[in-house]
C-alpha cells in the first residue's frame, strides 16, 4: 500500500503536526532556555511528565507527590537566598525571602489539600496541575543552575543530565512505575476537508499555535520579553542596561515549567505518560531546537513539526526503522550547520 | 527503602549463625520496574523459618540493568554468602547471571521469561531454574486460541525490542504450526506518542485477528488506535499486560482483549477442582492484605512459587549438610531439581536434569478483558 494513497496520506500528515506541534513547544521552550543561560536543559520532558501525571493522580483524588517537592525546593531555594542576604548584611531581605517562603508554600499546601479531593471539575484541577509544576522551574533555575552561572557550557550540561536523573527518579517515586493517561478534554471527531480527526488532536494544534503566538507577542511587545531576548543575544551588554541575569534566567525557567506541563496536559490524554516518558519526547524537541541551532524560534517550531511528520511518515513505511530514521535526521543538520555557520567562541565574554 | 535497610541489619545481625540465607535481586527500578516492585513486596510474604531453620532474605535493586545485575549478585554470593539466588525480574539480566551462579556453585531461581535462560540445561544451566512460562508456552495457547475460533491471518504490532521481537518469533513458530498466516508485522516503541502509522498498515492489510507484542500499559497504545480506526476484529494481548494498570489506563479502549495468563489472574474464578485455585488465592489474599485490595499483580506470583519450591527443598538439603557451605548449596540444587508436583500460584512444577521450567499447559488460562475485569475463558 502506498504512503501517497490519497486515504492514508491526509491520516498521516495530521498525526504527524499533532505530534510536531508538541515537539515545537519544547524545541521552543530547549531553545530559550539554552539563549538566556547556556544550559541545555535535558529535563524539559521530566517537566512534560511532571503536568501529566500530577493533573492523571488528582484525577484519582489523590495529592501528588510533586507538591512535597515544590515545598522541598522552596525549602532549599530560601535557606539560599537568607545565606546570600546575610552574607550581604541585609537582614530585612532575609525576613522577607522567609516571610515570601512561608507565605506561598503554605497556601500552596492549603489550596493543594483542599482541592485534591475526588469530583473537582477538570479545569480547576488543569489549573492546580500548573500551580504545582510551573513553580518548579524558577526553584530548580535557583537551586541548581543559578549558583553555576559562570561555569562552562560543559559543567551546565553535566549539571542538567544529573537533573535529568535524579527528577525521573523522583517521578518514578511520587507516580509508581506504570504509567497513567488523563483524561481528554474534548471528545469525537470531526470532519475536515474528508479527513476524520479526533476533535483532541485539533486541540492540540490549536493550543500549540496559540502559545507560539502569544509567545512571538511577549518577545516582542512586552518589557519583560524584550530583556529576555536581550540577554539572549549579549549576556553582559543586557548586564550594563540594568537586565539582572539572575532575573531573566528565572523568567526563562518559569516559562520552560510552563511550555513543558502544558504539553503534557495537551499529549496526556492520548498516550499513557510513565516516570520514564519525559526523555524521548524532549528528545525529539531538542532535535528540532538543534534544527534552529539551539537560536532560531522559527526554525526551532518548524524542526519539531518535521520531526513529527517523519516520524508519522517513518512509522508508516518503515516502522522498525522509525527510531534510527527520526534520530539519524540529527547528522546532516550538524553537517550543514558546521559548515555554513561561522565559529564563535562559547565563552565570549 | 526503609524495608531493604532492615533487611540488611537483619543480614549483619544473622550472621553469626547458621542461617538459610537468600539473595533475592529484582528491578526495583528503571523500565522493568512494575514487574520487580511486585516482586520485591512478595519477598516480605515470604516464611521466616522452614523446617525450623531461620531464612534470611537480602534483597538487591539492579535498576532493569545487567551490569548492576551481575555486580548485585557477585555481592551476595561473596559478601552476604547466601545459599541461593532469586531473580532477577529481566531476561538479559538472568542471562548474565548465569555465569555468577555457575562459578560459584551457587542455584538461581530466576524470574524472567525467556526460555533460553534455562535452555539446554548445560553444566553452567544446570544451577539455574525458573518459574514464569516461557514465551513459547504463551505462544502456543495464542495460536492454538487462533485457530480453534477460526482465525486464519494475524497480523502483529509490538516494541521494537527484545521483548517484541522475542514475541514475533515465538507468534510465527506458533503460528506455523497451527496454520496461521502473518500478513502484517509493525513495531513501535514503548515511548511513542502515536502509532497511527503501523495501526493504518495494520488495518489495511485486513488480518482477522492482531496480536500486540507489548507489556505494560504501553500496550493500551495500539489497541486504542486500532478501535479509533474502525479495526472490528479480535485482539489479542501478550501475558505481560496481566496487572491491573492495565485496566484502569485502558478503560473502555481495552475491552474485549483476549491473552494467555497464569491462573492466579483469575483465581476466583477457577473451578474447585483446579489445584491452582486454593495455592492462587491465598497468595492474593496476603499480598491485598498488606499492600491494599487490587493491588496484586501476576509478576509477583513469580516469587512467591519461587518461595513455595524453595519450602519444599531446604528440608531436603538441611538433611545433607549445613546452610552456608558449598555442600548445602550443591544439596540445595539437587533438592530443587527434584522438585516434583509443587502447586504454585501459576502452575504445577515439575523439574527434571533436563528441564528446569518444569510448566506445562496448566500453568496458562486464556483470559478476556469483560466489563474492565479479566474474566476467564471456558
Amino acid at each position: 500500500m502506498d504512503i501517497f494513497d490519497p486515504s492514508i496520506f491526509p491520516i498521516l500528515t495530521a498525526d504527524g503536526l499533532t505530534n510536531g506541534a508538541v515537539y515545537a513547544l519544547l524545541s521552543l521552550a530547549l531553545v530559550l532556555v539554552f539563549a538566556v543561560t547556556r544550559v541545555i536543559f535535558v529535563p524539559q520532558g521530566e517537566f512534560v511528565m511532571f503536568g501529566a501525571l500530577t493533573l492523571a493522580a488528582l484525577q484519582q483524588g489523590k495529592v501528588p507527590g510533586t507538591l512535597n517537592f515544590v515545598l522541598a525546593l522552596l525549602l532549599i531555594a530560601t535557606v539560599l537566598n537568607v545565606v546570600r542576604a546575610l552574607r550581604a548584611g541585609d537582614r530585612r531581605a532575609a525576613g522577607l525571602s522567609v516571610l515570601w517562603a512561608v507565605l506561598g508554600g503554605g497556601a500552596l499546601w492549603g489550596i493543594t489539600h483542599a482541592l485534591a479531593g475526588a469530583g473537582t471539575p477538570l479545569w480547576v484541577q488543569v489549573l492546580l496541575t500548573l500551580l504545582l509544576v510551573v513553580p518548579q522551574g524558577p526553584l530548580l533555575y535557583r537551586v541548581v543552575f543559578e549558583p553555576l552561572r559562570n561555569a562552562t557550557v560543559l559543567v551546565l550540561l553535566i549539571a542538567s543530565v544529573a537533573l535529568h536523573l535524579a527528577l525521573t527518579g523522583l517521578g518514578l517515586a511520587f507516580f509508581g512505575a506504570e504509567g497513567s493517561r488523563t483524561p481528554a478534554f474534548a471528545q469525537g471527531n470531526a470532519q475536515i476537508a474528508g479527513v476524520t480527526l479526533s476533535l483532541q488532536s485539533l486541540l492540540v494544534i490549536g493550543v500549540s499555535a496559540l502559545l507560539m503566538l502569544g509567545l512571538a507577542l511577549f518577545f516582542g511587545r512586552t518589557l519583560a520579553g524584550k530583556a529576555l531576548r536581550a540577554t539572549a543575544v549579549n549576556r553582559l551588554g543586557a548586564r550594563l542596561v540594568g537586565i539582572r541575569p539572575e532575573a531573566a534566567g528565572s523568567l526563562a525557567f518559569t516559562l520552560a515549567a510552563l511550555i513543558g506541563a502544558l504539553s503534557g496536559l495537551l499529549i496526556g490524554p492520548s498516550i499513557a505518560i510513565g516516570y520514564d516518558s519525559g526523555f524521548l519526547i524532549g528528545l525529539k524537541g531538542f532535535i528540532g531546537a538543534i534544527i534552529g541551532g539551539l537560536v532560531s524560534f522559527p526554525a526551532a517550531a518548524v524542526g519539531a513539526l518535521l520531526v513529527g511528520l517523519i516520524e508519522s511518515y517513518a512509522s508508516f513505511s518503515l516502522s522498525q526503522w522509525k527510531e534510527v530514521i527520526v534520530f539519524t535526521l540529527i547528522l546532516p543538520v550538524l553537517l550543514w550547520r558546521s559548515l555554513s555557520s561561522r565559529h564563535h567562541d562559547e565563552e565570549e565574554e | 527503602m526503609k524495608r531493604l535497610l532492615l533487611t540488611a541489619v537483619l543480614a549483619c545481625t544473622a550472621t553469626a549463625l547458621a542461617d538459610v540465607r537468600v539473595g533475592v535481586i529484582v528491578s526495583g527500578t528503571g523500565p522493568a520496574a512494575s514487574l520487580g516492585i511486585p516482586e520485591r513486596n512478595t519477598v516480605a510474604l515470604l516464611p521466616q523459618t522452614i523446617a525450623g531453620q531461620k531464612v534470611v532474605y537480602t534483597i538487591l535493586d539492579d535498576a532493569s540493568d545487567t551490569t548492576a545485575a551481575v555486580t548485585a549478585a557477585r555481592k551476595l554470593v561473596q559478601e552476604n554468602k547466601v545459599d541461593l539466588i532469586i531473580g532477577t525480574t529481566t531476561t538479559p539480566a538472568s542471562l548474565a547471571m548465569i555465569d555468577v551462579a555457575a562459578e560459584s556453585k551457587t542455584p538461581m531461581i530466576s524470574l524472567a521469561a525467556s526460555e533460553s535462560i534455562i535452555k539446554p540445561v548445560d553444566a553452567r544451566r544446570s544451577w539455574v531454574f525458573k518459574t514464569p512460562q516461557t514465551d513459547a508456552l504463551m505462544a502456543a495457547a495464542i495460536a492454538a486460541h487462533m485457530a480453534s475460533t477460526g482465525i486464519k491471518t494475524v497480523g502483529y504490532i509490538g516494541f521494537n525490542d527484545a521483548y517484541g521481537e522475542g514475541w514475533l518469533a515465538e507468534l510465527q513458530k506458533a503460528a506455523a504450526t497451527r496454520g496461521l498466516k502473518i500478513v502484517a508485522t509493525e513495531r513501535y516503541a514503548r515511548t511513542d506518542t502515536s502509532v497511527t502509522g503501523q495501526v493504518l498498515k495494520v488495518v489495511a492489510a485486513r488480518p482477522d485477528a492482531v496480536l500486540i507484542g507489548a507489556s505494560g500499559v504501553p500496550a493500551v497504545l495500539p489497541q486504542k488506535a486500532l478501535k479509533d480506526r474502525g479495526y472490528a476484529g479480535k485482539i489479542y494481548q501478550t501475558h505481560g499486560v496481566a496487572n491491573a494498570d492495565f485496566l484502569r489506563v485502558g478503560g473502555k479502549d481495552v475491552e474485549g482483549a483476549i491473552l494467555p495468563a497464569g491462573p492466579v489472574l483469575v483465581a476466583d474464578q477457577l473451578p474447585a477442582t483446579n489445584p491452582n485455585r486454593k495455592v492462587g488465592l491465598s497468595y492474593v489474599n496476603l499480598y491485598e492484605g498488606k499492600y491494599g485490595q487490587g493491588s496484586v499483580s501476576t509478576f509477583g506470583a513469580h516469587l512467591w512459587d519461587a518461595g513455595l519450591i524453595l519450602q519444599k527443598a531446604v528440608p531436603q538439603a538441611l538433611k545433607k549438610a549445613k546452610p552456608g557451605t558449598p555442600e548445602f548449596r550443591s544439596a540445595l540444587r539437587d533438592a530443587i531439581e527434584g522438585t516434583r508436583n509443587v502447586i504454585g500460584a501459576h502452575g504445577i512444577f515439575n523439574y527434571s536434569s533436563s528441564d528446569h521450567l518444569g510448566l506445562d499447559a496448566r500453568s496458562r488460562v486464556m483470559v478476556q478483558v469483560v466489563n474492565g475485569t479479566w474474566k476467564l475463558l471456558k
